[in-house]
């Protein structure tokens, strides 16, 4: 523990937001991957005034900070090193303004995702980005990682809905990035903040745009007796110039997991499952649900089901939205991928994934956004087993190393962090890693904005713990 | 010519500007001229998607992009590199979105000459900082395009436009349901609509609106950015994307005075990819 640091932040905040327990450093050493990390001091600011004081303080003593929202994130981007100081948003958590006419709103960062929407709800309007974690992660969250989420195939990513925010920056300055103006002058250093997982300051307001709510909803279920035919009739009706609202794949242990979870009814026996979501005006929205289980039935679904109300089709977004706390009923712990590949190489590499999974001995279900080509494989696993971590982690990497040589990314929406950072150079040469850090050593030149995270280092050993602070270049 | 030419041309010493047909704004003058790489790489129809090189004219792209039934969001004329330099949306902004969200991957040559990749080639993708849309808007001054993977969109079943007079424009707007345009000078209201025939029949038909012809033409002494909700105190002769916060005036603007941290801030992405300001010297972002 730093003392003088503590000093400081009790000094700027208030002692009892300012934290040293060996409870709280070790409730927020981790965020929600599976990557320990050791938090030095936990504070807990409630205005952007305070948020300044934190990071100048942090500074002063070169102490890493890192910004937190829910710590829901999975790949180690809230995963505080090197003894860091952890600056929890949580507290932080207004809706500041409302726009439903011209459908924005600011909101501070540890609005809950699905707290906006419930807010803005009565204009008739939501925040489209609804990753699966949307009750429990934060805005600031979001535009951390660039979250995604099911409706993210029609509506776009988070860096589509963040119009503008007030961050603070490690020199201490506050700073607008972007505005409720379409155009604001200068470089878009809004859309460079969003994804950028801490590494470039600390957004302290955020400006998000709102979506109306479609008309009409329809959401159906379709059955498959082999996983290359759900797949294949995803990216048909891609191809057919149709962009559902959401366009989810389920493999069969995942739709069993999940059956014996929620029951409602889903097909045990099938490979695969797919749901659908489209959404939008009354007559385009019938002739698509037409066309899609025309398409469907081609490719050999068995049965649609067409969730006939609102309580169907919360229940079927149930069962997809809760398949991760499902999974326990199989194993104790699971360690849950994110890769994208271009939608017509979905068959083959849920291929590769299901067989370097058989050649490591491990379980594998898939719960995906299979319109966004987006993966999820979910390897499940009794951690008490002897070398089964060793397992689950080369497994983890032959399936990113298959994806990428797929013509795909690393990741789709949970982002570097820690997990991935070696993996950068899969897909980024010398130069491109090296445009990355220029952006982050503008907007950060001190190199103390949750460091060890996303690029890199030349040299780096891996045992990211032993880099000294501030060696980032 | 091909990207590693075209970073040959660029070279990594020596004020050196660029130029696709010149339709926004042109080269800088008296500084040695480049051109990037023209031509459609490929179209991937079912993952909506296209790689062409900047120097593609956008009319050229929409037309190959059409034969399978899908579009490009680029403001239409000149090239794609000098649409996404420029970074200006056209009227269909409300529904199209801007173009920051059109690129998802381009290779451009930096000052020190050197080939970067940014992005990837899928619209889902979070690997690393977002360099993208950076790039985009920034008129060269950070890199030179070469190349790039845009998203495209399916083309709509039907589009029309509608007009209607409209003392108030968010009576008509807050009617819509996701219009692709709503365009007002004042008095009168213009809605473009895309979908099913009878969607936006019913739509126009419950929002008061009559078919009739449209964009109209647009006035051209500025083209303003303002928060959208003040364009209802608009005067003067103006036209105003409704929901969006463009307005296209007969008369000059001088942009209010932004936020000078973050200027500072633009400024130090500048000396970190082009210390030495050789790329499109002396314009300013």
């Amino acid at each position: 523990m730093n003392a003088a640091l503590v000093a400081d932040l009790t000094a700027a905040l208030s002692a009892d937001r300012v934290r040293t327990g060996t409870t709280e450093l070790g409730l927020y050493g981790r965020d929600a991957s599976n990557f320990p990390g050791s938090a030095g001091v936990v504070c807990f600011p409630l205005t952007t005034a305070e948020v300044q004081a934190a990071v100048v303080a942090a500074v002063r003593h070169g102490v890493p900070f890192v910004a937190r929202g829910s710590g829901t994130g999975l790949a180690g981007g809230a995963t505080p090193l090197d003894h860091a100081l952890v600056i929890a948003l949580t507290k932080m958590d207004a809706v500041l303004s409302v726009d439903p006419v011209n459908r924005f709103a600011w909101v501070e960062p540890g609005v809950l995702n699905l707290d906006l929407t419930r807010q803005v709800t009565k204009y008739g309007l939501h925040f489209a980005p609804d990753p699966s974690s949307q009750q429990s992660c934060s805005i600031g969250g979001n535009v951390a990682n660039n979250s995604g989420g099911p409706h993210c195939l029609s509506d776009g990513v988070t860096a589509s809905h963040v119009l503008a925010m007030e961050v603070v920056l490690s020199d201490g300055s506050v700073v607008v990035l972007g505005g409720d103006e379409p155009e604001p002058a200068g470089l878009d250093l809004r859309g460079a903040f969003v994804g950028s997982e801490g590494m470039f300051g600390i957004a302290t307001k955020v400006c998000v745009r709102l979506t109306q709510n479609a008309p009409a909803v329809r959401t159906m279920l379709m059955d498959f007796e082999t996983v290359e035919a759900g797949a294949q009739t995803v990216s048909a009706i891609i191809a057919a110039g149709m962009v559902p609202a959401a366009l989810e794949m389920m493999d069969q242990l995942c739709v069993q997991a999940v059956e014996a979870y929620i029951h409602a009814g889903l097909p045990v026996d099938a490979a695969a499952v797919l749901l659908v979501e489209v959404a939008g005006l009354p007559h385009g929205l019938e002739a698509d649900v037409a066309r899609i289980v025309e398409i469907g039935m081609a490719h050999g679904a068995g049965t649609v089901r067409i969730a006939q109300d609102e309580a169907e089709r919360a229940l079927l977004w149930k069962g997809r939205k809760t398949a991760f706390g499902a999974i326990a009923r199989i194993k104790p712990n699971y360690y849950l991928h994110d890769t994208v590949v271009p939608r017509r190489m979905l068959p083959e590499v849920l291929r590769q994934v299901y067989a370097i999974c058989r050649r490591h001995d491990l379980l594998v279900m898939n719960v995906f956004h299979a319109g966004d080509g987006n993966l999820h494989p979910l390897l499940v696993f009794d951690k008490r087993e002897p070398g089964v971590m060793e397992r689950v982690h080369a497994a983890g990497e032959e399936i990113v190393r298959a994806s990428v040589a797929a013509g795909g990314v690393l990741s789709g929406e949970h982002g570097i962090g820690i997990e991935k950072r070696d993996f950068m150079p899969l897909m980024f040469g010398p130069a491109d890693l090296a445009a990355q850090a220029a952006m982050r050593a503008a907007f950060d030149p001190s190199g103390l904005a949750n460091p060890f995270k996303v690029l890199p280092s030349p040299g780096a050993c891996g045992d990211v713990q032993h880099v000294p602070a501030g060696a980032w270049v | 010519m091909d990207l590693t030419e075209f970073a040959a041309a660029v070279g990594g010493e020596g004020p050196v500007t660029i130029s696709g047909l010149g339709t926004r704004g042109g080269p800088v003058a008296g500084v040695r001229c480049v051109h990037a790489p023209a031509g459609i790489e490929w179209v991937q129809a079912d993952e909506m998607i296209v790689s062409c090189g900047a120097g593609t004219r956008v009319d050229e792209l929409v037309a190959a992009l059409a034969a399978h039934h899908q579009t490009v969001a680029l403001p239409a004329g000149g090239t794609v590199g000098g649409a996404l330099s420029v970074g200006h949306g056209d009227v269909r902004r409300l529904g199209y979105g801007p173009v920051r969200d059109v690129l998802l991957q381009a290779r451009y040559v930096s000052a020190a000459g050197e080939l970067v990749k940014a992005g990837g080639p899928t619209v889902k993708n979070v690997s690393g900082f977002d360099l993208c849309r950076l790039l985009v808007g920034s008129r060269g001054t950070l890199g030179f395009l070469g190349d790039v993977i845009l998203r495209t969109r399916p083309l709509p079943q039907t589009s029309q436009w509608f007009t209607c007079s409209a003392g108030d424009p968010f009576d008509v707007f807050t009617k819509l349901y996701k219009p692709i345009s709503v365009l007002w000078n004042g008095s009168q209201l213009w809605a473009l609509l895309e979908g099913h025939p009878r969607d936006v029949a019913e739509q126009a038909a419950a929002a008061g609106l009559r078919a009739g012809s449209g964009p109209p033409a647009l006035p051209v002494g500025s083209r303003r950015s303002v928060a959208p909700s003040t364009i209802a105190s608009l005067t003067g002769d103006f036209v105003a994307e409704v929901g969006v916060g463009i307005v296209h005036h007969v008369d000059p603007w001088l942009r209010p005075v932004g936020d000078d941290r973050a200027a500072t801030l633009a400024i130090a992405i500048r000396d970190q990819f082009d210390p030495g300001r050789r790329l499109n010297p002396g314009l300013d972002v």
